[in-house]
Protein backbone atom coordinates (compact mmCIF):
# COMPACT_ATOMS: atom_id res chain seq x y z
CA UNK A 1 0.00 0.00 0.00
CA UNK A 2 1.31 3.18 -0.80
CA UNK A 3 0.11 6.50 0.66
CA UNK A 4 -0.47 9.14 -2.29
CA UNK A 5 -2.24 11.88 0.07
CA UNK A 6 -1.77 12.47 3.18
CA UNK A 7 -3.45 15.37 5.60
CA UNK A 8 -2.10 16.40 9.07
CA UNK A 9 -4.21 18.72 11.28
CA UNK A 10 -4.83 20.91 8.48
CA UNK A 11 -6.54 24.00 9.26
CA UNK A 12 -7.60 27.09 7.38
CA UNK A 13 -8.83 30.43 8.45
CA UNK A 14 -10.15 33.30 6.55
CA UNK A 15 -9.48 36.32 8.31
CA UNK A 16 -8.31 36.40 11.44
CA UNK A 17 -9.06 33.81 14.42
CA UNK A 18 -9.70 37.17 16.83
CA UNK A 19 -11.96 39.20 14.37
CA UNK A 20 -14.63 37.94 13.16
CA UNK A 21 -13.01 35.02 10.62
CA UNK A 22 -14.15 31.61 9.36
CA UNK A 23 -12.70 28.71 10.19
CA UNK A 24 -13.23 27.06 7.04
CA UNK A 25 -11.13 23.87 7.26
CA UNK A 26 -10.50 22.55 11.52
CA UNK A 27 -8.07 20.25 11.34
CA UNK A 28 -8.95 17.78 9.34
CA UNK A 29 -6.53 14.67 9.18
CA UNK A 30 -7.32 11.46 7.16
CA UNK A 31 -4.88 9.66 4.30
CA UNK A 32 -5.29 8.48 0.78
CA UNK A 33 -3.64 4.77 -0.63
CA UNK A 34 -3.58 3.20 -3.75
CA UNK A 35 -6.60 2.60 -5.49
CA UNK A 36 -9.02 4.14 -3.24
CA UNK A 37 -11.40 6.60 -4.08
CA UNK A 38 -12.30 8.90 -1.58
CA UNK A 39 -15.82 10.69 -1.92
CA UNK A 40 -15.65 13.92 0.34
CA UNK A 41 -18.95 14.65 1.60
CA UNK A 42 -20.18 17.43 3.14
CA UNK A 43 -23.76 20.43 2.99
CA UNK A 44 -22.79 23.38 1.18
CA UNK A 45 -19.99 25.55 3.51
CA UNK A 46 -18.58 22.31 5.00
CA UNK A 47 -15.00 23.25 3.97
CA UNK A 48 -14.71 20.58 0.98
CA UNK A 49 -13.17 22.99 -1.89
CA UNK A 50 -10.82 24.62 0.56
CA UNK A 51 -9.65 21.67 1.84
CA UNK A 52 -9.04 20.67 -1.67
CA UNK A 53 -7.57 23.83 -2.68
CA UNK A 54 -5.00 23.51 0.26
CA UNK A 55 -4.40 19.91 -1.07
CA UNK A 56 -3.49 21.04 -4.67
CA UNK A 57 -1.31 24.27 -3.60
CA UNK A 58 -3.44 26.94 -4.16
CA UNK A 59 -3.98 27.61 -0.85
CA UNK A 60 -1.73 27.69 1.64
CA UNK A 61 -2.98 25.73 4.77
CA UNK A 62 -3.18 28.35 8.42
CA UNK A 63 -1.61 25.61 9.96
CA UNK A 64 -1.00 21.53 9.91
CA UNK A 65 0.25 19.91 6.48
CA UNK A 66 -0.98 18.53 3.44
CA UNK A 67 1.11 15.79 1.82
CA UNK A 68 1.04 14.43 -1.75
CA UNK A 69 3.14 11.92 -2.78
CA UNK A 70 5.94 12.21 -0.39
CA UNK A 71 6.14 15.79 -1.03
CA UNK A 72 4.82 18.68 1.12
CA UNK A 73 2.95 21.21 -0.61
CA UNK A 74 4.16 24.19 0.89
CA UNK A 75 7.92 22.78 0.45
CA UNK A 76 8.23 21.18 -3.16
CA UNK A 77 4.88 23.00 -4.72
CA UNK A 78 5.79 21.94 -7.95
CA UNK A 79 6.55 18.08 -7.66
CA UNK A 80 3.36 17.89 -6.05
CA UNK A 81 1.47 19.53 -8.83
CA UNK A 82 2.90 17.57 -11.51
CA UNK A 83 1.31 14.43 -9.94
CA UNK A 84 -2.17 15.81 -9.67
CA UNK A 85 -4.52 16.17 -12.13
CA UNK A 86 -6.83 18.73 -10.19
CA UNK A 87 -10.54 19.75 -11.26
CA UNK A 88 -10.98 22.84 -9.67
CA UNK A 89 -14.65 23.85 -8.46
CA UNK A 90 -16.87 25.36 -11.59
CA UNK A 91 -14.64 23.54 -13.99
CA UNK A 92 -12.64 26.95 -14.95
CA UNK A 93 -11.46 27.20 -18.44
CA UNK A 94 -9.98 30.04 -20.45
CA UNK A 95 -13.36 31.12 -22.18
CA UNK A 96 -11.62 32.41 -25.66
CA UNK A 97 -9.47 29.14 -26.16
CA UNK A 98 -10.83 26.26 -28.08
CA UNK A 99 -10.47 23.24 -26.16
CA UNK A 100 -8.08 21.76 -28.68
CA UNK A 101 -6.05 25.10 -27.74
CA UNK A 102 -7.07 24.61 -23.78
CA UNK A 103 -5.84 20.85 -24.22
CA UNK A 104 -2.64 21.71 -26.22
CA UNK A 105 -1.22 24.01 -23.84
CA UNK A 106 -1.68 21.87 -20.25
CA UNK A 107 0.17 19.38 -22.34
CA UNK A 108 2.76 21.81 -23.12
CA UNK A 109 2.90 22.79 -19.08
CA UNK A 110 3.13 19.23 -17.90
CA UNK A 111 6.14 18.71 -20.00
CA UNK A 112 4.23 16.61 -22.74
CA UNK A 113 5.98 16.52 -26.07
CA UNK A 114 5.31 15.03 -29.94
CA UNK A 115 3.94 11.63 -30.02
CA UNK A 116 3.29 11.24 -26.65
CA UNK A 117 1.08 14.96 -26.40
CA UNK A 118 -1.22 13.96 -28.96
CA UNK A 119 -1.64 10.39 -27.55
CA UNK A 120 -2.83 12.38 -24.16
CA UNK A 121 -5.02 14.65 -26.00
CA UNK A 122 -6.51 12.23 -28.27
CA UNK A 123 -7.24 9.41 -25.15
CA UNK A 124 -8.34 12.23 -22.98
CA UNK A 125 -10.80 13.79 -25.61
CA UNK A 126 -12.12 10.41 -26.39
CA UNK A 127 -12.39 9.27 -22.82
CA UNK A 128 -15.05 12.85 -22.17
CA UNK A 129 -16.11 12.74 -25.16
CA UNK A 130 -15.42 16.22 -26.75
CA UNK A 131 -14.11 15.18 -30.08
CA UNK A 132 -17.11 16.98 -31.85
CA UNK A 133 -16.24 20.48 -29.94
CA UNK A 134 -12.89 20.62 -29.94
CA UNK A 135 -12.72 23.41 -32.47
CA UNK A 136 -15.25 25.42 -30.82
CA UNK A 137 -14.55 28.62 -28.37
CA UNK A 138 -15.29 27.24 -24.51
CA UNK A 139 -17.21 30.20 -23.98
CA UNK A 140 -19.96 29.01 -26.66
CA UNK A 141 -19.67 25.32 -25.10
CA UNK A 142 -22.73 23.98 -22.91
CA UNK A 143 -22.28 24.08 -19.26
CA UNK A 144 -21.72 19.84 -19.81
CA UNK A 145 -19.54 20.43 -22.39
CA UNK A 146 -17.07 22.79 -20.58
CA UNK A 147 -17.23 20.22 -17.01
CA UNK A 148 -16.03 17.44 -19.25
CA UNK A 149 -13.15 19.85 -20.85
CA UNK A 150 -12.11 20.30 -17.46
CA UNK A 151 -12.00 16.53 -16.98
CA UNK A 152 -10.32 16.46 -20.10
CA UNK A 153 -7.52 18.83 -18.58
CA UNK A 154 -7.56 16.40 -15.05
CA UNK A 155 -7.31 13.32 -16.54
CA UNK A 156 -4.83 14.13 -19.43
CA UNK A 157 -1.23 13.13 -18.11
CA UNK A 158 -2.74 10.12 -15.92
CA UNK A 159 -2.26 11.43 -12.88
CA UNK A 160 -1.24 9.51 -9.59
CA UNK A 161 -3.47 11.85 -7.86
CA UNK A 162 -6.83 13.12 -9.25
CA UNK A 163 -8.75 15.69 -7.76
CA UNK A 164 -12.03 16.58 -8.67
CA UNK A 165 -14.50 18.98 -7.08
CA UNK A 166 -17.91 18.36 -8.16
CA UNK A 167 -16.65 16.16 -11.44
CA UNK A 168 -20.75 15.43 -12.48
CA UNK A 169 -22.67 18.65 -11.70
CA UNK A 170 -24.21 19.90 -14.64
CA UNK A 171 -24.07 16.86 -16.73
CA UNK A 172 -26.67 14.43 -18.31
CA UNK A 173 -27.54 11.15 -16.70
CA UNK A 174 -25.57 9.19 -19.57
CA UNK A 175 -22.46 11.75 -19.14
CA UNK A 176 -22.80 11.39 -15.38
CA UNK A 177 -22.42 7.22 -16.02
CA UNK A 178 -19.62 7.63 -18.57
CA UNK A 179 -17.58 9.94 -15.59
CA UNK A 180 -18.78 6.91 -13.11
CA UNK A 181 -17.25 4.45 -15.45
CA UNK A 182 -14.01 6.73 -16.05
CA UNK A 183 -13.55 7.27 -12.21
CA UNK A 184 -13.68 3.80 -11.35
CA UNK A 185 -11.31 2.47 -14.55
CA UNK A 186 -8.83 6.03 -13.39
CA UNK A 187 -8.60 4.31 -9.90
CA UNK A 188 -7.73 0.91 -10.63
CA UNK A 189 -5.63 1.37 -13.50
CA UNK A 190 -2.86 -0.67 -12.57
CA UNK A 191 -1.49 -0.87 -16.13
CA UNK A 192 0.62 0.78 -18.17
CA UNK A 193 3.19 0.14 -15.36
CA UNK A 194 1.50 2.95 -13.05
CA UNK A 195 1.55 1.85 -9.74
CA UNK A 196 -2.07 2.55 -9.60
CA UNK A 197 -3.17 5.78 -8.53
CA UNK A 198 -6.05 7.63 -5.16
CA UNK A 199 -8.70 9.46 -6.81
CA UNK A 200 -10.65 12.31 -4.00
CA UNK A 201 -13.78 13.46 -5.36
CA UNK A 202 -16.60 16.16 -4.10
CA UNK A 203 -20.02 15.08 -4.83
CA UNK A 204 -23.46 15.85 -3.34
CA UNK A 205 -24.96 13.28 -5.74
CA UNK A 206 -24.77 10.49 -2.71
CA UNK A 207 -25.81 7.46 -5.01
CA UNK A 208 -22.56 8.59 -7.26
CA UNK A 209 -21.06 7.68 -3.53
CA UNK A 210 -22.30 4.43 -3.55
CA UNK A 211 -21.78 3.93 -7.21
CA UNK A 212 -17.95 4.50 -7.00
CA UNK A 213 -16.21 5.41 -4.08
CA UNK A 214 -14.42 2.70 -1.75
CA UNK A 215 -14.44 5.56 1.26
CA UNK A 216 -16.90 7.91 2.45
CA UNK A 217 -15.35 11.73 4.73
CA UNK A 218 -18.45 13.02 5.53
CA UNK A 219 -17.22 16.68 6.87
CA UNK A 220 -19.72 19.60 8.72
CA UNK A 221 -18.27 22.78 9.98
CA UNK A 222 -14.74 21.99 8.80
CA UNK A 223 -14.69 18.90 10.57
CA UNK A 224 -14.75 15.24 9.59
CA UNK A 225 -17.48 13.85 11.71
CA UNK A 226 -17.63 10.06 9.39
CA UNK A 227 -14.59 8.36 7.72
CA UNK A 228 -15.78 4.84 6.72
CA UNK A 229 -16.86 2.85 3.75
CA UNK A 230 -19.68 3.14 1.95
CA UNK A 231 -21.79 0.47 3.67
CA UNK A 232 -20.32 1.34 6.99
CA UNK A 233 -22.00 4.71 6.13
CA UNK A 234 -25.19 3.11 5.09
CA UNK A 235 -25.16 0.83 7.98
CA UNK A 236 -25.66 4.25 10.41
CA UNK A 237 -29.01 4.43 8.79
CA UNK A 238 -32.22 3.77 10.91
CA UNK A 239 -32.93 2.16 7.22
CA UNK A 240 -30.19 -0.09 7.70
CA UNK A 241 -31.29 -3.66 7.13
CA UNK A 242 -35.14 -2.56 7.56
CA UNK A 243 -38.00 -4.47 5.31
CA UNK A 244 -40.25 -2.66 2.56
CA UNK A 245 -43.23 -4.54 1.74
CA UNK A 246 -46.20 -4.43 -0.36
CA UNK A 247 -48.69 -6.92 0.52
CA UNK A 248 -52.53 -7.63 0.02
CA UNK A 249 -53.85 -8.99 3.62
CA UNK A 250 -57.33 -9.77 4.23
CA UNK A 251 -60.10 -7.97 5.04
CA UNK A 252 -59.83 -6.45 8.82
CA UNK A 253 -56.20 -7.93 9.55
CA UNK A 254 -53.99 -5.03 11.72
CA UNK A 255 -50.73 -6.03 10.18
CA UNK A 256 -48.78 -2.90 11.52
CA UNK A 257 -49.41 -4.42 14.56
CA UNK A 258 -48.10 -8.24 13.87
CA UNK A 259 -45.27 -6.81 12.16
CA UNK A 260 -44.43 -4.62 15.60
CA UNK A 261 -44.84 -7.60 17.71
CA UNK A 262 -41.75 -8.95 15.89
CA UNK A 263 -38.81 -8.40 19.20
CA UNK A 264 -36.60 -6.97 16.87
CA UNK A 265 -38.90 -4.48 14.94
CA UNK A 266 -38.73 -1.19 16.09
CA UNK A 267 -41.30 0.39 13.92
CA UNK A 268 -43.21 0.29 11.06
CA UNK A 269 -43.59 3.50 8.66
CA UNK A 270 -46.79 3.91 6.50
CA UNK A 271 -46.08 3.67 3.21
CA UNK A 272 -49.79 4.68 2.01
CA UNK A 273 -52.30 2.10 -0.32
CA UNK A 274 -53.18 1.30 -3.43
CA UNK A 275 -55.76 0.04 -5.00
CA UNK A 276 -55.29 -3.20 -7.28
CA UNK A 277 -57.54 -5.99 -8.69
CA UNK A 278 -57.29 -8.46 -6.06
CA UNK A 279 -57.66 -5.81 -3.27
CA UNK A 280 -56.31 -2.94 -1.41
CA UNK A 281 -52.14 -3.17 -1.48
CA UNK A 282 -50.73 -1.65 1.78
CA UNK A 283 -46.96 -0.67 1.54
CA UNK A 284 -44.86 -0.31 4.54
CA UNK A 285 -41.23 0.00 5.85
CA UNK A 286 -40.66 -1.83 8.82
CA UNK A 287 -37.68 -0.80 10.81
CA UNK A 288 -35.37 -3.06 12.39
CA UNK A 289 -34.32 -2.28 16.38
CA UNK A 290 -30.64 -1.22 16.40
CA UNK A 291 -30.11 -2.19 12.40
CA UNK A 292 -30.52 -6.42 13.06
CA UNK A 293 -31.63 -8.43 10.23
CA UNK A 294 -34.95 -8.78 10.98
CA UNK A 295 -35.80 -10.11 6.65
CA UNK A 296 -35.65 -13.59 8.17
CA UNK A 297 -38.77 -13.23 10.75
CA UNK A 298 -40.93 -11.02 8.88
CA UNK A 299 -41.17 -13.47 6.04
CA UNK A 300 -42.01 -16.01 8.56
CA UNK A 301 -44.48 -13.94 10.10
CA UNK A 302 -46.01 -13.23 6.31
CA UNK A 303 -45.80 -16.77 5.23
CA UNK A 304 -47.61 -18.25 8.77
CA UNK A 305 -50.55 -15.84 8.15
CA UNK A 306 -50.69 -16.57 4.78
CA UNK A 307 -50.47 -12.85 3.34
CA UNK A 308 -50.23 -11.83 -0.12
CA UNK A 309 -46.87 -10.57 -0.74
CA UNK A 310 -46.47 -8.38 -3.92
CA UNK A 311 -43.31 -6.81 -3.09
CA UNK A 312 -40.12 -7.22 -0.74
CA UNK A 313 -37.20 -5.78 -0.24
CA UNK A 314 -34.28 -6.11 2.37
CA UNK A 315 -32.59 -1.83 2.39
CA UNK A 316 -29.25 -1.34 3.10
CA UNK A 317 -29.64 1.96 4.36
CA UNK A 318 -30.53 5.58 2.87
CA UNK A 319 -27.81 7.79 2.53
CA UNK A 320 -28.93 10.92 2.63
CA UNK A 321 -30.53 9.95 6.24
CA UNK A 322 -27.31 9.22 7.55
CA UNK A 323 -26.36 12.40 6.14
CA UNK A 324 -28.78 14.47 7.38
CA UNK A 325 -28.27 12.61 10.89
CA UNK A 326 -24.23 13.40 11.17
CA UNK A 327 -24.28 16.80 9.91
CA UNK A 328 -27.20 17.92 11.81
CA UNK A 329 -27.28 16.92 15.22
CA UNK A 330 -23.97 17.72 16.44
CA UNK A 331 -23.86 21.38 16.98
CA UNK B 1 10.87 28.97 -14.48
CA UNK B 2 8.74 25.76 -15.18
CA UNK B 3 6.60 26.40 -17.92
CA UNK B 4 7.30 30.11 -19.24
CA UNK B 5 7.69 28.85 -22.77
CA UNK B 6 3.58 27.55 -22.79
CA UNK B 7 2.55 30.65 -20.49
CA UNK B 8 4.20 32.86 -23.07
CA UNK B 9 2.70 31.58 -26.17
CA UNK B 10 -1.00 31.09 -24.92
CA UNK B 11 -0.66 34.87 -23.73
CA UNK B 12 0.49 35.98 -26.72
CA UNK B 13 -1.89 33.49 -29.14
CA UNK B 14 -4.48 34.76 -26.58
CA UNK B 15 -4.40 38.58 -28.03
CA UNK B 16 -4.95 37.43 -31.70
CA UNK B 17 -7.79 34.89 -31.44
CA UNK B 18 -9.88 38.09 -29.80
CA UNK B 19 -10.50 41.06 -31.80
CA UNK B 20 -8.18 43.11 -28.48
CA UNK B 21 -5.00 42.59 -30.57
CA UNK B 22 -6.49 44.07 -34.20
CA UNK B 23 -7.98 47.21 -32.28
CA UNK B 24 -5.38 47.90 -30.32
CA UNK B 25 -3.18 47.57 -33.32
CA UNK B 26 -4.98 49.88 -35.26
CA UNK B 27 -6.12 52.43 -32.68
CA UNK B 28 -2.06 52.71 -32.04
CA UNK B 29 -1.25 53.38 -35.19
CA UNK B 30 -3.97 55.75 -35.97
CA UNK B 31 -3.19 57.59 -33.10
CA UNK B 32 0.43 57.89 -33.54
CA UNK B 33 -0.15 58.73 -37.34
CA UNK B 34 -2.64 61.37 -36.28
CA UNK B 35 -0.03 62.65 -33.23
CA UNK B 36 3.30 62.69 -35.17
CA UNK B 37 1.89 64.25 -38.84
CA UNK B 38 -1.07 66.25 -37.21
CA UNK B 39 0.06 67.63 -33.51
CA UNK B 40 4.07 67.14 -34.16
CA UNK B 41 4.13 69.15 -37.44
CA UNK B 42 6.45 66.37 -38.67
CA UNK B 43 6.84 67.99 -41.87
CA UNK B 44 6.74 71.86 -40.63
CA UNK B 45 9.58 70.98 -38.58
CA UNK B 46 11.91 70.25 -41.89
CA UNK B 47 13.99 67.80 -39.84
CA UNK B 48 15.16 64.25 -40.70
CA UNK B 49 14.48 62.81 -37.44
CA UNK B 50 11.87 61.33 -35.29
CA UNK B 51 11.25 63.43 -32.60
CA UNK B 52 7.56 64.33 -33.14
CA UNK B 53 7.34 60.63 -33.21
CA UNK B 54 8.62 59.47 -30.12
CA UNK B 55 7.72 62.77 -28.23
CA UNK B 56 3.78 61.34 -27.96
CA UNK B 57 4.77 58.05 -27.23
CA UNK B 58 4.58 58.53 -23.02
CA UNK B 59 0.76 60.34 -23.44
CA UNK B 60 0.17 57.37 -25.99
CA UNK B 61 1.22 54.65 -23.56
CA UNK B 62 -0.79 56.25 -20.86
CA UNK B 63 -4.10 55.01 -21.75
CA UNK B 64 -3.43 52.48 -24.69
CA UNK B 65 -0.93 50.17 -22.11
CA UNK B 66 -3.29 50.01 -19.19
CA UNK B 67 -5.61 48.70 -21.82
CA UNK B 68 -3.24 45.60 -22.22
CA UNK B 69 -2.19 45.11 -18.67
CA UNK B 70 -5.90 45.18 -17.18
CA UNK B 71 -6.92 42.03 -18.20
CA UNK B 72 -3.79 40.25 -17.20
CA UNK B 73 -4.42 39.25 -13.69
CA UNK B 74 -7.70 40.13 -12.99
CA UNK B 75 -9.64 38.77 -15.83
CA UNK B 76 -7.88 35.37 -14.28
CA UNK B 77 -9.25 36.07 -11.06
CA UNK B 78 -12.60 36.65 -12.48
CA UNK B 79 -12.86 33.65 -13.99
CA UNK B 80 -11.54 31.64 -11.77
CA UNK B 81 -8.84 30.01 -13.69
CA UNK B 82 -6.05 31.75 -11.64
CA UNK B 83 -6.97 28.07 -9.80
CA UNK B 84 -6.54 26.63 -12.79
CA UNK B 85 -2.73 28.28 -13.98
CA UNK B 86 -1.23 28.42 -10.41
CA UNK B 87 -2.34 24.68 -9.66
CA UNK B 88 -0.68 23.39 -13.22
CA UNK B 89 3.08 22.94 -12.66
CA UNK B 90 4.22 26.35 -13.51
CA UNK B 91 6.31 28.42 -11.21
CA UNK B 92 5.03 31.63 -9.93
CA UNK B 93 7.56 33.32 -11.46
CA UNK B 94 7.67 31.58 -14.93
CA UNK B 95 3.32 32.55 -15.02
CA UNK B 96 4.41 36.47 -13.73
CA UNK B 97 7.44 36.42 -16.52
CA UNK B 98 5.34 34.88 -19.31
CA UNK B 99 2.56 36.99 -18.78
CA UNK B 100 4.48 39.72 -18.75
CA UNK B 101 6.85 39.30 -21.38
CA UNK B 102 3.82 37.89 -23.94
CA UNK B 103 2.19 41.43 -23.10
CA UNK B 104 5.72 42.82 -24.38
CA UNK B 105 5.86 41.22 -26.79
CA UNK B 106 2.09 42.37 -28.42
CA UNK B 107 3.30 46.16 -27.74
CA UNK B 108 6.46 45.60 -29.29
CA UNK B 109 4.85 43.98 -32.89
CA UNK B 110 2.34 47.19 -32.35
CA UNK B 111 5.45 49.30 -32.18
CA UNK B 112 7.33 47.33 -35.06
CA UNK B 113 4.16 48.17 -37.34
CA UNK B 114 4.89 51.68 -36.95
CA UNK B 115 7.77 51.43 -39.56
CA UNK B 116 6.25 53.40 -42.53
CA UNK B 117 6.73 56.53 -39.97
CA UNK B 118 10.41 55.35 -40.21
CA UNK B 119 10.50 54.60 -44.18
CA UNK B 120 8.90 58.12 -44.38
CA UNK B 121 11.42 60.07 -42.60
CA UNK B 122 14.41 57.80 -44.68
CA UNK B 123 12.80 58.89 -48.10
CA UNK B 124 12.52 62.76 -47.16
CA UNK B 125 16.19 62.92 -45.79
CA UNK B 126 19.11 61.54 -44.31
CA UNK B 127 17.93 60.84 -40.56
CA UNK B 128 20.75 59.65 -37.98
CA UNK B 129 19.25 55.57 -37.70
CA UNK B 130 21.57 54.35 -34.93
CA UNK B 131 18.99 57.26 -32.90
CA UNK B 132 15.94 56.00 -34.42
CA UNK B 133 16.64 52.48 -33.54
CA UNK B 134 17.68 53.68 -29.68
CA UNK B 135 14.39 55.73 -30.06
CA UNK B 136 12.86 52.45 -30.83
CA UNK B 137 14.47 50.69 -27.53
CA UNK B 138 13.74 52.87 -25.49
CA UNK B 139 9.72 53.65 -25.82
CA UNK B 140 9.87 49.64 -26.06
CA UNK B 141 11.38 49.61 -22.40
CA UNK B 142 9.17 52.36 -21.23
CA UNK B 143 6.16 50.46 -22.76
CA UNK B 144 7.46 47.69 -20.63
CA UNK B 145 7.64 49.64 -17.37
CA UNK B 146 4.16 51.09 -18.04
CA UNK B 147 3.24 46.97 -18.33
CA UNK B 148 5.17 45.57 -15.13
CA UNK B 149 2.87 48.55 -13.70
CA UNK B 150 -0.24 47.60 -15.30
CA UNK B 151 0.64 43.75 -14.45
CA UNK B 152 0.99 44.48 -10.55
CA UNK B 153 -1.88 46.22 -10.59
CA UNK B 154 -4.14 43.73 -11.98
CA UNK B 155 -2.89 41.02 -9.55
CA UNK B 156 -4.76 43.28 -7.12
CA UNK B 157 -8.39 42.66 -8.35
CA UNK B 158 -10.73 41.16 -9.47
CA UNK B 159 -11.72 44.06 -11.65
CA UNK B 160 -10.62 45.02 -15.43
CA UNK B 161 -12.37 48.81 -14.85
CA UNK B 162 -10.44 48.94 -11.43
CA UNK B 163 -6.93 47.62 -12.32
CA UNK B 164 -7.13 50.16 -15.60
CA UNK B 165 -7.96 53.37 -13.74
CA UNK B 166 -5.78 52.68 -10.93
CA UNK B 167 -2.88 51.92 -13.75
CA UNK B 168 -3.98 55.35 -15.14
CA UNK B 169 -3.38 56.84 -12.53
CA UNK B 170 -0.07 55.47 -11.32
CA UNK B 171 1.23 55.90 -14.65
CA UNK B 172 0.19 59.45 -14.64
CA UNK B 173 1.75 60.12 -11.36
CA UNK B 174 4.97 58.39 -13.09
CA UNK B 175 5.00 60.88 -16.05
CA UNK B 176 4.07 64.04 -14.14
CA UNK B 177 7.32 63.60 -11.72
CA UNK B 178 9.12 65.40 -14.76
CA UNK B 179 6.63 67.42 -16.46
CA UNK B 180 8.24 70.69 -15.98
CA UNK B 181 5.29 72.38 -14.76
CA UNK B 182 5.66 69.57 -11.77
CA UNK B 183 8.62 70.09 -11.40
CA UNK B 184 8.97 73.92 -11.04
CA UNK B 185 5.97 73.97 -8.65
CA UNK B 186 8.27 71.42 -6.69
CA UNK B 187 11.38 73.47 -6.83
CA UNK B 188 9.65 76.46 -5.16
CA UNK B 189 9.63 74.61 -1.63
CA UNK B 190 10.92 71.23 -1.41
CA UNK B 191 14.34 70.82 -0.95
CA UNK B 192 16.84 69.83 -4.08
CA UNK B 193 17.54 66.25 -2.87
CA UNK B 194 13.62 65.51 -3.16
CA UNK B 195 13.10 67.18 -6.37
CA UNK B 196 15.70 65.15 -7.91
CA UNK B 197 14.84 61.87 -6.50
CA UNK B 198 11.37 62.09 -7.68
CA UNK B 199 12.83 63.37 -11.17
CA UNK B 200 14.83 60.61 -11.41
CA UNK B 201 11.59 58.52 -11.68
CA UNK B 202 10.13 60.29 -14.22
CA UNK B 203 9.55 58.34 -17.68
CA UNK B 204 9.68 61.96 -19.20
CA UNK B 205 12.75 62.87 -18.90
CA UNK B 206 14.39 59.43 -18.89
CA UNK B 207 12.42 58.73 -22.05
CA UNK B 208 12.98 62.53 -23.18
CA UNK B 209 17.09 61.84 -23.61
CA UNK B 210 16.90 58.07 -25.15
CA UNK B 211 14.46 59.63 -27.69
CA UNK B 212 17.00 62.29 -28.59
CA UNK B 213 19.38 59.37 -28.70
CA UNK B 214 21.32 60.30 -25.88
CA UNK B 215 22.43 56.82 -24.73
CA UNK B 216 22.92 56.38 -21.27
CA UNK B 217 23.06 53.19 -19.17
CA UNK B 218 21.19 54.63 -16.16
CA UNK B 219 17.98 55.24 -18.08
CA UNK B 220 18.07 52.01 -19.78
CA UNK B 221 18.96 50.28 -15.65
CA UNK B 222 15.93 52.84 -14.28
CA UNK B 223 13.18 50.93 -16.47
CA UNK B 224 15.02 47.18 -16.63
CA UNK B 225 14.99 47.05 -12.61
CA UNK B 226 11.26 49.21 -12.65
CA UNK B 227 10.18 46.01 -14.51
CA UNK B 228 12.10 43.75 -12.55
CA UNK B 229 10.62 45.01 -9.49
CA UNK B 230 7.19 45.22 -10.33
CA UNK B 231 6.98 42.41 -11.62
CA UNK B 232 8.53 40.93 -8.40
CA UNK B 233 5.58 42.42 -6.36
CA UNK B 234 3.24 40.91 -8.61
CA UNK B 235 4.82 37.51 -7.44
CA UNK B 236 4.43 38.42 -3.89
CA UNK B 237 1.17 39.59 -4.25
CA UNK B 238 -0.37 36.59 -6.34
CA UNK B 239 1.20 34.53 -3.31
CA UNK B 240 -0.02 36.57 -0.73
CA UNK B 241 -3.89 37.58 -1.99
CA UNK B 242 -5.19 34.48 -4.05
CA UNK B 243 -8.95 34.35 -3.33
N1 LIG C 1 -12.01 33.29 -0.18
C1 LIG C 1 -12.77 33.15 0.88
N2 LIG C 1 -12.87 34.14 1.78
C2 LIG C 1 -13.62 34.01 2.89
N3 LIG C 1 -14.32 32.92 3.18
C3 LIG C 1 -14.27 31.89 2.34
C4 LIG C 1 -13.49 31.94 1.14
N4 LIG C 1 -13.64 30.77 0.50
C5 LIG C 1 -14.46 30.02 1.24
N5 LIG C 1 -14.84 30.69 2.35
C6 LIG C 1 -15.72 30.16 3.41
O1 LIG C 1 -15.21 28.93 3.84
C7 LIG C 1 -16.25 28.02 4.11
C8 LIG C 1 -16.04 26.74 3.33
O2 LIG C 1 -16.20 26.98 1.96
P1 LIG C 1 -16.01 25.87 0.86
O3 LIG C 1 -16.08 26.54 -0.47
O4 LIG C 1 -14.80 25.09 1.16
O5 LIG C 1 -17.31 24.97 1.08
P2 LIG C 1 -17.76 23.66 0.30
O6 LIG C 1 -17.76 22.57 1.29
O7 LIG C 1 -16.95 23.47 -0.92
O8 LIG C 1 -19.25 24.04 -0.05
P3 LIG C 1 -20.10 23.73 -1.39
O9 LIG C 1 -20.74 22.41 -1.17
O10 LIG C 1 -21.14 24.81 -1.37
O11 LIG C 1 -19.20 23.79 -2.54
C9 LIG C 1 -17.55 28.75 3.78
O12 LIG C 1 -18.09 29.25 4.96
C10 LIG C 1 -17.10 29.89 2.90
O13 LIG C 1 -17.95 30.99 3.05
MG1 LIG D 1 -17.34 23.46 -2.91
Amino acid sequence: MQTFIELKQLTKWFGSPNSGGIKAVDSISFKVETGEVLGFLGPNGAGKSTTMKMVTGFLAPTSGSATVCGHDVQAEPLAVKKRIGYLPEGAPAYMDMTPEAFLEFCAQVRGLKGEAKKQAIKKAVDRTHIGGVLRQPVETLSKGFKRRVGLAQAILHEPDVLIMDEPTDGLDPNQKHEVRLLIREMAKAHAEGKGGRAVVLSTHILEEVEAVCSRVVLIARGRIVADCTPAEFMSKSRYHNAVTLALIPPPGVMIFEELKRIPSVESVEDNGTNKTADGTQVRCTVIARHGKAIAHEVSHLVKAKGWQVDMMRVEAGRLDDVFRELTTSSR
Amino acid sequence: MHGLGPVFRRELAGYFVTPVAYVFIVIFLILTGIFTFELGNFFERNQSDLRAFFDFHPWLYLFLIPAVSMRLWAEERKTGTLELLMTLPVSRAAAVAGKFLAAWAFTGVALVLTFPVWITVNYLGRPDNGAIFFGYIGSLLMAGGFLAIGACISACTKSQVIAFILTVVVCFLFLLAGFSPVTNFLQGWAPPIIVDTIQSFSFLTRFDSIAKGVIDARDMVFFASLIVVCLFINGVVLESKKS
